[in-house]
């Protein structure tokens, strides 16, 4: 009952600040709104019992992540007063592509609940002490099974920094 | 608390994420939007790590994370780089390679 409370609070607050923030024409409103829906899905990892990701997802994405979408709105003038939207058709075209592509997902989604034994819909959850001590199990599977990945991604992360440095460099002579 | 609730909220931020990249013409919040997007997958994974008692997912999801900051900081970087060259972020005026 209290679990589907708290994901119930959370996920209005994600879906309205995520509708809110593709909405507002001020690009400050719409990265503050995305931050708001970032918390919110922080707090869903939460209810899921995700505490590692819940902090690592605050930290990361409002801590990191949107500070750096905050500074570029700042350094980029956008105080042009021009229409935000592309053009009328455009928008209708992607709210129709949205419905369809919601609608299928969704079809499929309502229809996995009757696949016997392993539906969708039925709450057979994990025991919830089968993932308790959430970071340990994490660290392990980690820096076990998925070693390969994690260095992999720290090869990601090097090269995404030397080519963040790279385009945002001013040029001397080109 | 059943999974296809987690599927359907991931479901919707993926769609205003998704409406949000066609239909911006700032190229900052079509950034923003993509984001969205990569925090909607995260959601999906980590329900079913819950629902399958396995870690994996959430394995899974940080790397997602690591994947979304690299993105922000090279496409910010092009941004910037694009904005000093042209004094713009509007998605249809970056019309350099039309013809």
């Amino acid at each position: 009952m209290l679990d589907s409370v708290i994901f119930y609070f959370f996920a209005g607050i994600a879906v309205v600040s995520a509708a809110l923030m593709v909405t507002r024409r001020n690009a400050i409103h719409s990265a503050i709104f995305l931050i708001t829906t970032l918390l919110a899905t922080a707090g869903i990892f939460l209810q899921l019992r995700a505490e590692f990701l819940f902090i690592s997802q605050i930290i990361l994405y409002v801590g990191g992540i949107m500070v750096l979408f905050i500074f570029v709105i700042m350094l980029v003038r956008l105080d042009v007063p021009l229409p935000q939207i592309r053009s009328r058709t455009q928008k209708w075209i992607a709210l129709l592509v949205a419905l369809a592509v919601g609608l299928e997902a969704g079809v499929v989604i309502w229809l996995a609940r009757k696949v016997p034994g392993q539906g969708l819909l039925i709450p057979n959850a994990a025991p919830a002490d089968k993932l308790q001590p959430n970071t340990e199990e994490l660290a392990k599977a980690l820096f076990g099974t998925y070693l390969l990945p994690f260095e992999i991604a720290s090869v990601l992360l090097l090269v995404a920094m030397v080519g963040a440095v790279v385009m945002a460099k001013k040029r001397t002579d080109a | 608390m059943p999974i296809g609730h987690y599927l359907f909220l991931s479901l919707a931020l993926f769609l205003i994420g998704a409406i949000g990249v066609i239909t911006r013409r700032n190229v900052i919040i079509v950034l923003m939007s993509i984001e969205l997007i990569l925090n909607a997958v995260n959601i999906n994974l980590v329900a079913f790590s819950r629902y399958f008692g396995d870690v994996a997912g959430q394995v899974f999801a940080l790397f997602i994370i690591a994947d979304a900051a690299a993105e922000a900081a090279v496409g910010l970087g092009i941004i910037i780089a694009f904005f000093r060259n042209r004094e713009t972020v509007l998605a249809d005026e970056m019309d350099l390679l039309k013809w």
